[in-house]
């Protein structure tokens, strides 16, 4: 583990709302090329974790450090520090807040757990849209097509991206009249298309049937090794997540219950007892 | 399956144009005869234009404001100031006198223009800045505040040396020819069709079908927001500027907030998202609110007055309309769609296709 480059840390991140704390002081790292897990039950505060680390949220206390650099970091002020419920306060002092642009132009694209597309854009735009964020051309040299070259290179990169997908035949189709699966698929395609190096996918096989979630293992390996990706996941298909993971980290009412490789992950007693027993019973 | 080869097209869109220019060619030799019909398609090709910019802000990128009457005041009265002939000046300001530094400036009608736009987009940038930053929802009361203020600034006394308080400012010099709104118009708009369709275009519908997720994908929210309300700020001053030349005297009751319902109307009704349809929508609620001008007029039918028409009663049906449109009719003519050759094919071609189909029934009746 310590031979790979640490491209994301989370050190003391505690996200509270009001008086609920969704996520309690967690800490966990993912290395470079690794495709790590975060499970847990339902509000456990896994997409929680993802919002903070996407800038959604800034996080209560703690920081998120990416390729060595402080991402974000936080600690309690104002009217939080009288309510503050969790660990380490005062051993973060600085505020760096970033916005979710400019996290995904550090190289972090995201899914959304609730498919998250521009439901009336075409398959196309969606992924055209990822690649707004590299013009360089100003908003009346782009209007008089000055920056024909570049537009011609993003729809290019682009209609790649969704042959690859095999997504090439919907292209002209409105995103939202896709079937569920295929929608799921370009989400994943949008993502890339920001040419991220650290990818987090938000539960990317929820209502896939045990064929599709297959071939969805199958090809999350294949973009990882394609695009040299990191991947960080949140998955609740536990054949997915034991196939595939690297490494688990389990999330209990905020707090993380266990880490480690998935075969020591399975035989926890403290992640049976809070998940594993509980979902194959829900499922 | 049915669509129309390119060349069919272009042969269509130059016949089109070609129509307009000789429509506009014939009223320009008829002027006397048709100044009424010519002021109505004025009007109109001035109000598209700032219905075009309301609908890049609220049909394309989902943000809404409500300030079109306040940004066309601020254009009006920088087009006013600037092109009243300077010897006239003395006489519209007959009763405060203008200030010194107005007393002779002056500039050609198309750099007024220019400047009353770049004024109200640097109003917009002031007020959009820090409203922005905040719930979308906010942009539309701090607009309607402002909008309500403008004309409050506009008519205060201490400004009667620029705006001429609550006299407001008179002859305005006409148009050099009846073309030139039109041109302008047609400018303007393709400016922002060519804005729309950019990259830029793209991330502003990335906005409004989702912040979140334009977000996740780098589109920076606050600064995408502040271009697009700064673009249309600009475009809805221009076209005041027009329209206080086209009215060659306005004052502070011309920007009420009735001007941005009217707007609104244009914009709900042509369609939200779809730029033919606003500019469809502005010819014909412009032309409709003449025809409704009735309204207004007090009604006697065999000796009674009917109570209801008197003045404002016109408002009150507009009103309905909208609502109607909102609850019925809630994607307008074009819905998001643009005009096409081939959607005109097609609606001919279902229209065609029903009346056949009634035809044949009727004649079945005939023989029962
Ligand atoms: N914006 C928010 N405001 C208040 N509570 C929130 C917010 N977002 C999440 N929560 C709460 O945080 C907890 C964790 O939610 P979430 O992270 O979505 O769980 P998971 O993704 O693990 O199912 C839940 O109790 C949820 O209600
Ligand atoms: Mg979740």
């Amino acid at each position: 583990m310590s031979d790979k480059r640490s491209v994301l840390r989370l050190d003391d991140i505690t996200m509270q709302f009001g008086g609920v704390v969704a996520v309690n002081n967690l800490s966990l790292e993912v290395n470079e090329n690794e495709i790590v897990s975060l499970i847990g039950p339902n509000g456990a505060g896994k997409t929680t974790a993802f919002n903070v680390i996407t800038g959604v949220y800034a996080p209560t206390n703690g920081a998120v450090t990416y390729y060595g650099e402080t991402l974000v970091s936080n600690f309690p002020q104002s009217k939080m520090k009288k309510m503050y419920a969790g660990e380490n306060l005062g051993k973060y002092t600085e505020a760096i807040r970033r916005t979710p642009d400019k996290i995904t132009k550090m190289g972090i694209a995201r899914t959304f757990q609730n498919i998250r597309l521009f439901k009336e854009l075409t398959v196309f735009e969606n992924v055209l849209i990822a690649k707004h964020m590299n013009t360089r051309a100003g908003i009346l040299s782009a209007a008089c097509r000055l920056n024909y070259k570049e537009e011609k290179s993003m729809r290019e990169e682009s209609m790649e991206l969704l042959d690859i997908f095999g997504l090439s035949g919907f292209k002209d189709e409105i995103a939202s009249s896709l079937p569920y699966g295929q929608q799921r698929r370009l989400e994943i395609a949008r993502a890339l298309a920001t040419q991220p190096k650290l990818l987090l996918l938000d539960e990317p096989a929820a209502g896939m049937n045990p064929q599709e979630t297959n071939e969805l293992t199958e090809f999350i390996c294949q973009i990882k090794d394609d695009y040299n990706l990191t991947v960080f996941m949140i998955e609740h298909h536990m054949n997915l997540v034991m196939e595939i993971s690297d490494r688990i980290y389990v999330l209990d009412f905020g707090k993380l219950i266990a880490t480690g490789t998935p075969s020591e992950v399975q035989s926890n007693q403290r992640v049976i007892d809070a998940y594993l027993g509980v979902t194959e019973d829900g499922e | 399956m049915m669509k129309m080869n390119k060349r069919t097209k272009l042969i269509l869109t130059i016949a089109l144009a070609v129509a307009v220019m000789l429509l506009l060619a014939y009223l320009d030799a008829n002027r006397a005869q048709y100044s009424y019909g010519i002021a109505i398609l004025q009007r109109s090709a001035i109000y598209a234009i700032v219905a075009v910019a309301m609908n890049m802000l609220t049909g394309f990128t989902g943000l809404f404001s409500l300030g079109q009457a306040g940004f066309m005041a601020i254009g009006a009265y920088t087009v006013a100031i600037l092109t009243i002939p300077v010897e006239d000046r003395p006489s519209v300001y007959y009763i405060n006198g203008i200030a010194d530094a107005l007393a002779n400036a002056s500039l050609p009608l198309w750099a007024a223009l220019i400047l009353g736009g770049l004024l109200a987009a640097f109003v917009g940038g002031l007020i959009g800045i820090p409203v922005l930053r905040l719930k979308s929802d906010y942009l539309a009361i701090a607009t309607l505040g402002f909008s309500e203020i403008i004309r409050a600034v506009i008519a205060a006394p201490q400004l009667d040396r620029i705006t001429n308080g609550s006299y407001g400012l008179k002859s305005i010099p006409n148009f050099g020819s009846i073309y030139d709104v039109f041109i302008i118009a047609f400018l303007c708009i393709l400016v922002m069709i060519l804005i729309i369709n950019s990259s830029y275009g793209r991330a502003f519908k990335a906005i409004r079908e989702d912040e979140v997720a334009a977000e996740a994908m780098g589109i920076n929210l606050f600064k995408h927001k502040g271009m697009v309300f700064i673009i249309s700020c600009f475009f809805t001053g221009v076209s005041g500027g027009l329209l206080a030349v086209f009215m060659r005297s306005i004052d502070s009751k011309t920007f009420q907030v009735m001007l941005t319902y009217d707007i609104l109307l244009i914009v709900v009704l042509g369609g939200l998202g779809s730029i033919t349809g606003s500019i469809i929508g502005s010819f014909l609620i412009t032309a409709a609110r003449e025809w409704l001008r009735f309204f207004d007029n007090p009604l006697i039918i065999a000796g009674f007055q009917i109570p209801l028409f008197r003045s404002g009663f016109r408002m009150v049906i507009f009103s309905l309309v909208l609502m109607a449109i909102v609850l019925y009719y809630r994607k307008g003519i074009m819905g998001s769609k643009e005009f096409s050759w081939d959607g005109l094919y097609r609606f001919i071609h279902r229209l065609l296709s029903r009346v056949r189909r009634k035809t044949p029934g009727k004649e079945a009746n005939h023989h029962e």
